[in-house]
């Protein structure tokens, strides 16, 4: 098996590029400003690069493979028609700075795409500045603070997130200069309105909830929730991480939230790339739409301009943030039109029942009810094997297994997402494979706690490396 | 039907049966009035011929500009193996690497990606990469703040106003002050850093090649900050590093900035990448994913992520960042960018740039209608005082199809001249601003 | 079952207490050091004094974090360096691998700690 470091290729003297010929001649260089260190690159030929990084790709899966079905992480095709359009130069080389009448196209089409947002969501207006989901939370919390702020109400400095949430909630709210108030969930998985009602106060800016939540259950009691918090002053964040489940089916904005993040990356088919870019989409209803980040697409006389919001908190990012990503998600929306939308949330939802039917024999269901987008089960029935086992297993048999050890409301948590873009046929085939694993649990637990077998590498010592740390070429020398 | 959507009715109903219900609504009860009742209210769907004609008719309200604007964007050579590679499903469509056992390579990539960073900047560590360089220059403010307990922030004025905007937002709300140095000669003010330096400061943040395209000199830095334990936090352009002196030659505690031009196109605006690299002692500050070597039980070298119990999926509200993933498709193309140009092509095409900014500077001088505004070195951007109206010569360059420079106050104009222009190009440019 | 040493003191956050006239040393119990795995970083208290009850250092495994809470008030004499150098001698040591060394504010806090028995009979209704 290939492993080389791209640096352990290197030979001195050969190169991977052809530069066109210059006529510019040499200038003097500033001597005091020089470096002095010599660098250690790689010298390697183009055949080399390729080859190199080709066979890196072949260690990897990928959701063109197979089944992907990392709960709360919706890995759903990622249409090649998006990555065709995407890489149009007419948008390719446009310089974030060149003025609004010479980007028309790119301006109309993300006026556009914040149109049918606002259609799904049922919200006012989007921004499409932050680069992920924790960068949409952040923006999110921000424009939470500043319109207390503009309201002079300035002793609102907590944030309430029930104790199912995932762990970037609480990492936002710090940054984003809050305090945490965690609420506990009930038996069932959904949040304790009881407890909320106790920590409700003057104090309060608002509420993160993600609906579904990571347990895979429909908050029932949403509409409750939301007035509470609007009866004590907050305002209602929905974290959109899990909004495949309601495509077509509802919109947050019926359920009282009042800002939400959408993960373009997720819900709107954008391809993850092994961990970004996505985009985070902030989206505001009637009380914080003016509170939006960066520069935001108008159109004025007939013309798209980017004006600056009057509440605006800020830029988040640089220019437009990933603005090459929403042409995809723009694709996509158009692709499913207004007749196939409403299935995506239909399909995922049934999938993910049907994984639970058939599974619920040999794996644990911990909680009760219908599940909504993915179904969570808490280990095996037979606790003969960890769910770190099951899951190492399933590699072996050609899947990416599912989210492990998360939600933490569950000590073996077994998170699985199967999206709506998967056929019965590639569900039976995984369901198939878990209750293989189920049974090797009983007669060969062995396989289970070495595995996986077939892999390019086993089980990694995680140890070896924080204790021993080594995070660069040089560090191997 | 849809090509999306596998299921058949037959499907559903197998579906159904086994789940013990007879129709999809059953599992949306739970929703009750807040259920959708009628279609949302979005176009039909379209074909792929449909939607390439849809795309075309707004591509064609873009206007391709010949650029000599840079600040914070810029122009590299496109090498077509870099799409071929990026657009590899098994790096496009994978997700963050999670299970290590079928995600060495990202893990690889992005433990190369980390040695390049650690190569151009002299640091000892850095992440699997940023959003931006903006937020990646806020991210090391917050660093600073943790490592020194301090809440106040200086910032050279120097510093990309876009980078700025950023940071002041992301300060503001972590409620921390800030306070700007001045810049004197088109460069940070040493002597007005002096004076508001004070035990209460955490950092000082200047930026080389800075917003002028001004190589700053910071031989003194690192010695003023001692006695107040400030820490020195340096955002420098990357392309830059092969040439000039690196962070580490300024004994700075943190080096970022932003990747873009090394091989990823504008696009707008994004997605660019960001880099954040630091010293050892203040490795466990660092935010985000960071990989490192380790081996397999059978002792094969293979790479994790490793220490987690940074992040916030751990420490949740005492993570040192909410940063989740990274801009890890734009982290590999980079890499590759940096593998195919080699040690020897990425001083040769830093040359270029810096000749063609001297060589464009030289030019425009000669049309007598700019005067130059410092002695100072400088890179690939550089700023001029225009004698006539900025906003009149903009506009008719605009309508010949120019990008000119950025008018960042007054008759100042930055300029930049990438490695990719030609003498031609900037001939014809000049030619055309002399006849404005 | 897990090994608790006599004639230490102990908190409910699993830390120990070992008193030496005035001074103490404070540690990690062996079933926190289970609990927590592989132990790779021990951090102490970036402070000079301690107070009872509030963090005095961290520690990782590769999957968690956990913060130590000091069972007493008082001056930070000593960060054992050797366990900074070598986590994993909590893991090997638990009761040998002391992490700080503070000099007492008041004997009278030991009285809010727990027994060598009284720490077991916690672990058994945990």
């Amino acid at each position: 098996m290939y492993d080389k470091l791209i640096f352990e290729r290197s030979k001195e003297g050969r190169v991977g590029i052809t530069l066109p010929k210059t006529e510019v001649k040499d200038y003097p260089l500033p001597k005091e400003h020089l470096t002095k260190r010599d660098l250690l690159l790689p010298e390697v030929s183009e055949v080399d690069v390729i080859r190199h990084y080709t066979n890196l790709s072949l260690k990897n899966y990928g959701v063109d493979r197979g089944i992907y079905p990392l709960g709360s992480c919706t890995m759903k095709y990622n249409p090649k028609i998006n990555e065709e359009l995407s890489k149009n130069p007419k948008f390719n080389n446009l310089h974030p700075l060149q003025p609004d009448v010479t980007s028309q196209g790119a301006l109309e089409l993300e006026y556009n795409l914040e149109k049918l947002l606002n259609e799904i969501l049922g919200l006012k207006a989007f921004s499409f500045a932050p680069c992920a989901g924790a960068h949409g939370e952040l923006t999110g919390l921000m424009m939470i603070k500043a319109y207390h702020e503009k309201n002079k109400d300035y002793k609102r400095k907590k944030i309430l997130i029930p104790d199912s949430a995932h762990g970037t909630n609480p990492a936002s709210v710090a940054i984003a200069g809050f305090e945490v108030v965690n609420l506990r969930s009930t038996e069932e998985g959904t949040v304790d309105v009881e407890h909320l009602k106790e920590v409700l106060d003057d104090e309060v800016a608002g509420m993160m909830l993600t609906n579904p939540n990571t347990a895979g259950l429909y908050e029932k009691d949403i509409c409750i929730i939301t007035k509470l918090v609007h009866d004590a002053g907050g305002l209602m964040y929905y974290d959109g991480a899990n909004f495949n489940a309601l495509l077509g089916l509802a919109k947050p904005s019926a359920m009282g939230f009042d800002v939400i993040h959408l993960n373009l990356h997720k819900t709107f088919s954008t391809p993850h790339g092994g961990g970004g870019p996505g985009v985070g989409a902030v989206g505001a209803g009637e009380k914080l739409k003016t509170f939006l980040p960066n520069k935001h697409v108008r159109l004025e006389n007939g013309l798209y301009v980017r004006r600056k919001e009057k509440d605006s908190i800020g830029n988040v990012s640089y220019f437009q943030g990933n603005y090459n990503v929403i042409l995809k998600a723009y694709a996509y929306i158009l692709s499913m039109g207004k007749e196939n939308i409403r299935n995506v949330g239909e399909f995922a939802v049934l999938n993910a029942n049907y994984v639970k039917a058939a599974l619920e024999e040999y794996y644990e269901v911990p909680v009760k009810g219908a599940i909504m987008h993915e179904v969570v089960f808490n280990g095996l029935k037979s606790k003969k094997a960890s769910t770190l086992d099951v899951a190492k297993r399933l590699l072996d048999y050609g899947f990416h297994p599912s989210t492990i050890y998360f939600p933490l409301l569950f000590s073996q948590s077994m998170m699985v997402e199967p999206v709506e873009t998967e056929s019965k046929e590639t569900i039976d085939e995984f369901i198939d494979a878990l209750i293989k694993i189920a049974h090797e649990a009983e007669k060969t637990p062995e396989l289970l706690h070495d595995a996986p077998h077939t892999t390019p590498v086993r089980r990694l010592d995680e140890v070896l490396a924080a204790r021993e740390l080594k995070v660069k070429y040089r560090d191997l020398l | 039907m849809h090509k999306y959507l596998p299921h058949t009715a037959s499907d559903i109903k197998a579906m159904l049966d086994k789940i013990g219900i007879k129709t999809i609504d059953e599992l949306f009860v739970a929703l009750g009035d807040i259920k959708l009742t009628k279609p949302l209210d979005i176009p039909s769907q379209m074909s792929e011929n449909e939607l390439r004609d849809h795309f075309e008719m707004l591509a064609s309200k873009n206007k391709n500009l010949l650029s000599f604007c840079g600040l914070g964007s810029y122009e590299s050579y496109d090498f077509s193996i870099i799409d071929a590679l990026t657009s590899r499903q098994e790096f496009l469509t994978s997700y963050t690497p999670y299970q290590p056992e079928v995600s060495q390579g990202t893990l690889q990539y992005i433990f190369e990606f980390q040695s390049y960073v650690c190569e151009l900047t002299g640091m000892d560590i850095a992440n699997a990469s940023m959003y931006d360089g903006a937020s990646s220059t806020a991210e090391a403010i917050f660093m600073a703040v943790a490592a020194t307990r301090k809440n106040k922030v200086l910032l050279s004025k120097t510093i990309n106003p876009y980078v700025l905007e950023v940071v002041e937002t992301y300060c503001k709300y972590r409620d921390l002050d800030i306070e700007y140095v001045l810049e004197k000669d088109f460069s940070f003010d040493l002597e007005d850093l002096k004076k508001k330096l004070n035990n209460d400061v955490a950092c000082f943040v200047a930026q080389t090649p800075n917003v002028y395209g001004i190589l700053e000199d910071y031989s003194k830095v690192k010695e003023t900050l001692e006695e107040t334990g400030t820490l020195f936090i340096i955002n420098q352009e990357p392309s830059s590093l092969a040439l000039f002196k690196a962070p580490s030659e300024y004994n700075a505690d943190i080096a970022c900035g932003d990747m873009q031009s090394l091989g990823l196109k504008r696009n707008f605006g994004g997605p660019s990448v960001g880099y954040l690299a630091t010293i050892s002692k203040y490795q466990r500050r660092l935010p985000g994913r960071i990989v490192g070597k380790t081996v397999d039980v059978e002792g094969k070298r293979g790479y994790v992520l490793t220490l987690q119990a940074r992040e916030q999926h751990i420490r949740r509200e005492k993570a040192t960042s909410n940063i989740c993933s990274n801009q890890s498709l734009m982290a590999l193309t980079v890499s590759i960018y940096l593998s195919l140009v080699g040690k020897q092509g990425l001083i040769e095409l830093s040359k270029r740039a810096y000749n063609n900014a001297h060589y464009l500077e030289e030019e425009l001088l000669k049309t007598k209608k700019f005067k130059k505004t410092t002695d100072k070195p400088f890179y690939q951007e550089f700023v001029l005082e225009y004698l006539g109206d900025p906003k009149v010569l903009e506009t008719k360059l605009l309508a010949l199809g120019y990008l000119s420079g950025y008018n960042i106050k007054d008759n100042l104009i930055i300029f930049y001249a990438s490695e990719v222009r030609t003498k031609a190009e900037i001939d014809e440019f000049v030619k055309k601003v002399g006849e404005v | 079952m897990v090994d608790i040493k006599k004639g230490l003191f102990y908190t409910k956050t699993h830390e120990w207490v070992k008193v030496e006239g005035g001074e103490a040393y404070i540690g990690l119990t062996a079933f926190a050091a289970s609990e927590l795995g592989d132990i790779v970083y021990f951090e102490g208290p970036d402070t000079d004094d301690v107070a009872q009850g509030a963090e005095c250092g961290v520690v990782e495994s590769v999957k968690s974090a956990s913060d130590i809470y000091s069972p007493v008030s008082g001056k930070v004499l000593e960060v054992n360096e050797a366990v900074v150098d070598s986590p994993e001698l909590i893991n090997e040591d638990p009761y040998g691998a002391w992490l700080i060394k503070v000099e007492l504010d008041s004997k009278e806090e030991l009285k809010k700690l727990l027994s060598a028995e009284d720490y077991e009979k916690e672990l058994a209704n945990a």
